[in-house]
């Protein structure tokens, strides 16, 4: 069981003199992300959605209220969260499989052990051939593959992911989206993804949580129940796209 | 059918040699300068200066003669080795910059500790330091490799608090979110991730040191390369000066190329490196 529950976060950043005053990045966060279920976080960029991820991972702590794991605070970042980072954060001196091994070594596992899983999840994101290159051998997609596989190779309860598809190109993001739809239907896990991108959010989730501008706090929660892998000429795709654009149009037109 | 299969084979046989002359002239152009300038050079020497004069400026061909001598006598090999020998022993000692580097670089209060008071030694001069070296250390090793430690210490030093300082934040999240301890994250993350400005720390340092080194054997030392062209001097033996400052120019460039080869081995994944 990985449940996660916050109940009324929020976020003040402290200022550092009259020219620089505290911002109040999140106000007033409720939402619970059930066992397994994959849930977007969407707004947009400095709406704090990155910042509630970094809580979440524990790089930061709330200012107020609490964020569970399974009914426990969140505290310092551990291997239970992992977290896939849109400049994909790999380790360039180790080679993919070094890079993928990574959090397996700092839990101690055997090395036997450790082949095989790595050997596992390198199978997966489908990169076998490629074990012995060095990340910048490798394209975007490719690293983010990696990128994939070492935050899965620990096992965690949850996976967080920071707009993991927003530095590769069109045809590229399009790809990498299905393939996660792929992995996860593999690699069951609860998932946060953080995204600008409306059809990031339809083709991955279960759940989306819209939400305002600074302070972001959360607008909307929308369901999608639509089978996977969901199509873009979908007529009910169609729909929602349609209702979640309204609902994002809404918050741009606020700072008007 | 065999000598019409032979006749392409045989071409590209030449074509490939030709093409591999063409790249040794290729190569060759590059010290074109370097000829004119050694011609100018000798003809200077032994044609337009008279006898007197020229004792000052001896021709590339009395240098050439000089070194012959030196190398002979194993004169220039003892002071090489004696230059060398306090090079590395206070490379030894000035690698404790990089431990240093990297806790001021990961922890604000050691920096905090260190900042002010490595910000007001680091503008003096190593040179400066000659004076106050030689009525603490005397004349010879110790007080030779002080002042060259001086001089490697802060280029490693800063190069190695940047490295660590301009490491990419989220490599330090990813090994936090992957379960890596304290003690893990500095050594399997920040030492490696700065790993290529240290190199070029090491880099700067030894050239730093090097030049230090000579100013240092020049006026505190019985051995050395610095100490020959000085020793050499007294005698107006030029061709000695000049000898000993082509050594040191040539084993200079030597040590800088020779620490690049080691980083780009040692980080094949790094850009710098293989610049």
């Amino acid at each position: 069981m990985s449940v996660i529950r916050a109940i009324g976060v929020g976020k003040v950043f402290p200022g550092h003199s009259a020219a620089d005053p505290p911002v109040r990045a999140l106000k007033d966060v409720n939402f619970t992300v059930p066992d397994k279920e994959f849930c977007s976080l969407l707004g947009h960029s400095g709406c704090g959605k990155t910042t509630l991820l970094s809580i979440l991972a524990g790089f930061e702590a709330p200012s107020e209220g609490r964020l569970l794991l399974d009914d426990r605070p969140i505290g310092k970042p551990g291997w239970e969260r992992t977290m896939i980072f849109q400049d994909y954060a790999l380790f360039p001196w180790q080679t993919v499989a070094d890079n993928i091994s990574f959090g397996l070594e700092m839990r101690n596992v055997k090395s036997t052990e450790r082949r095989r899983i790595v050997e596992e999840h390198i199978a997966l994101v489908g990169l076998k051939g490629f074990e012995k290159r060095y990340p910048h051998q490798l394209s975007g997609g490719m690293r983010q593959r990696v990128s994939i596989a070492r935050a899965l190779a620990v096992n965690p309860h949850v996976l967080l992911m920071d707009e993991p598809f927003a530095a590769l190109d069109a045809q590229n993001r399009a790809l990498m989206q299905k393939e996660m739809v792929r992995i996860w239907d593999h690699a069951r896990k609860t998932c946060v993804l953080v995204t600008h991108s409306i059809e990031e959010a339809i083709a991955l989730s279960d759940r989306i949580l819209v939400m305002t501008k600074r302070p972001g706090t959360i607008k909307a929660d929308i369901r999608v129940e639509l089978p996977r892998p969901r199509s873009e000429d979908d007529p009910q795709v169609l729909a929602l796209r349609r209702q979640v654009r309204d609902l994002i149009q809404d918050e741009a037109a606020v700072e008007v | 059918m065999t000598h019409v299969a032979s006749t392409p084979a045989l071409s590209t046989e030449l074509e490939t040699t030709a093409g591999r002359c063409l790249g040794w002239l290729r190569r060759l152009r590059a010290f074109g300068l370097l000829a004119v300038f050694g011609g100018t050079w000798q003809i200077v020497s032994t044609m337009v200066l008279d006898a007197s004069t020229a004792t000052l400026l001896p021709p590339p061909s009395a240098v050439v003669k000089g070194a012959w001598e030196l190398i002979e006598t194993g004169e220039l090999f003892r002071h090489l080795r004696d230059s060398l020998k306090r090079e590395l022993i206070a490379f030894g000692f000035a690698a404790l910059a990089v431990p240093l580097g990297i806790a001021m670089g990961w922890s604000k209060s050691v920096n905090e500790q260190f900042d002010i008071l490595i910000e007001v030694l680091r503008p003096i001069p190593p040179l400066a330091w000659i004076p106050l070296s030689i009525l603490w250390f005397g004349i010879g090793d110790t007080q030779n490799q002080f002042i060259i430690f001086l001089g490697m210490f802060f280029p490693i030093l800063l190069n190695t608090v940047a490295g660590v300082k301009n490491i990419e934040p989220n490599l330090i999240h990813a090994a936090r979110c992957l379960g890596a301890s304290e003690f893990r994250i500095l050594w399997r993350v920040v030492l490696r991730a700065s790993l290529p400005s240290i190199v070029t720390g090491v880099r700067v340092g030894l050239g730093v040191g090097w030049m230090a080194l000579v100013a240092a054997e020049l006026v505190g030392a019985n051995s050395g390369l610095g100490f020959l062209i000085n020793d050499a001097r007294t005698v107006l033996r030029t061709d000695y000066v000049i000898v000993g400052m082509i050594t040191i120019g040539v084993v200079g460039l030597l040590i800088d190329r020779g620490v690049r080869l080691l980083g780009a081995w040692m980080m094949p994944w790094s850009r710098v490196m293989s610049q």
